[in-house]
């Protein structure tokens, strides 16, 4: 494995596996969802669309972090930053969400706010400036909660907190489903969040719901492979949840990323830009480890109430399927990735940004 | 946010390692990985190795995936 991503790039295979998804022959439309801002990167980068038979749509559902979480995480983190003195340290795609004032807003207003690569860089800040507070805002899916969980059992020093805004991708696949207008045949799983989770929850999901889903990774094989599996199940009436990232993907997932989420963590019911509040679906740190909650220590509460998004912004939306970012009034007209009005257009893995960069190519 | 590189590790040191790719390097958490080894492509996210890949399983998906090629390049039509 010289060049662990070159092989999954082949055209000779993507060839392949291209026709044979075709010749697969659907005799209705069918649509698959895809619950990671990744995903929607890697297939408008790639051009995936463009391969498709035209029975098959592929819709970006909630997987951009940041764009999920809703204004009152960042509106506390922002209080924070400006009110409390301290050093706010975050994702740099956290930086730029608008509310009703961004954290870059914020910081060119004197604010300490500075973009890390991962929470430890967060808790290293604090051992190095042990006479200020270091708050993390922390966002992300199972990917990232077990990284936070990680920097949490390592021991940070004291003056180290956090805003936690991690999100479960399994309740949201349920709540989806709930919704009016939206129809959908199957699920492509996030297969770096599935790194760490294993399918489980997937497979009682799949039982539960009767929607077969698909684990794929993020080269333009993986995606194709995984839709083909998908396709497969689909037109056969099968549910399952097919692994097409094997490589990455165990059923277990990553136990040790596992127990060190569930050793820090407890689930919650959380707030989601788009679905509103999804029971069990967010993470609030366990008891030996709440020193380190953030709003607690600053004695901040959540505004509930703030406006989900800015006037004419369709992000909710957007990120729910439901609405296609050229649909948005505001697309490509006052909302850019130089000036976005919503997080999806912030976020690389926005679906709005994702959509303006690559101006995908489609089979007409 | 959920975007993870794999990377080969070339240096093991207790919870630190130094994965690269392409000429680049930089460090990693091993907290999340079970006994790293020098040489294991890690997929690294925010800073943190969060899986280990498969290097047969990767063979095992390339080569079903070389026989879809060849069997189409061959079918008529």
């Amino acid at each position: 494995m010289n060049d662990p991503l070159g092989p999954f790039r082949d055209p000779g295979r993507l060839r392949g596996l291209t026709d044979r998804l075709h010749g697969l022959g659907s005799d209705r439309t069918l649509t698959f969802m895809h619950v990671c801002g990744t995903h929607e990167n890697a297939i408008g980068r790639f051009g995936v669309r463009s391969l498709l038979p035209p029975w098959l749509r592929v819709i970006a559902g909630p997987g951009c972090p940041v764009c999920v979480c809703p204004p009152a995480e960042i509106d506390a983190a922002v209080r924070l930053a400006a009110n409390h003195g301290v050093i706010l340290a975050t994702f740099g795609d956290m930086v730029r969400v608008p509310g009703r004032v961004s954290l870059a807003e914020a910081h060119a207003r004197g604010a300490d706010v500075r973009v890390v690569r991962g929470v430890h860089e967060a808790a290293t800040l604090a051992a190095d400036h042990a006479e200020r507070q270091v708050v993390m805002v922390a966002v992300g899916f199972e990917t990232t909660a077990c990284t936070t969980a990680a920097a949490v059992l390592a021991g940070p020093p004291d003056n180290f907190s956090l805003i936690g805004a991690h999100r479960l991708i399994p309740p949201a696949l349920y709540a989806l489903l709930g919704l009016e207008d939206l129809r959908l045949d199957g699920f492509l799983l996030p297969g770096h969040a599935t790194t760490v989770t294993g399918t489980a929850d997937y497979e009682t999901f799949a039982t539960a719901s009767g929607v077969p889903a698909a684990v794929a990774g993020f080269e333009p094989l993986d995606i194709l492979l995984a839709l083909e599996r998908l396709a497969t199940l689909a037109v056969h009436d099968q549910v399952a949840v097919a692994n097409a990232y094997t490589r990455a993907v165990r059923p277990a997932g990553n136990p040790r990323a596992r127990q060190a989420v569930d050793d820090v963590f407890d689930p919650e019911d959380a707030a989601w830009r788009g679905l509103g509040v999804i029971p069990a679906s967010g993470l609030t740190l366990r008891k030996p480890y709440r020193k380190f909650d953030a709003l607690a220590r600053f004695g901040m509460t959540l505004d509930p109430d703030l406006p989900e998004s800015l006037p004419g912004c369709a992000c909710g939306r957007v990120m729910v399927g439901l609405t296609e970012p050229e649909a948005c009034p505001l697309f490509d007209a006052t909302c850019t990735p130089t000036s976005p009005r919503g997080p999806c257009m912030v976020s690389q893995e926005g679906t709005c940004r994702s959509r303006f960069v690559y101006r995908e190519v489609r089979r007409g | 946010m959920c975007l993870a590189i794999p990377m080969q590790l070339t240096t093991v040191d207790g919870p630190r390692g130094i994965v690269s790719t392409g000429g680049v390097s930089c460090e990693v958490r091993l907290d999340l990985v079970e006994a790293p080894r020098v040489g294991d492509y890690v997929l690294v996210h925010a800073g943190y190795a969060i899986g280990v890949l498969d290097e047969a399983e990767a063979a095992e998906t390339l080569e079903l995936l070389a026989e879809v090629g060849a069997l189409d390049t061959e079918a008529p039509g």
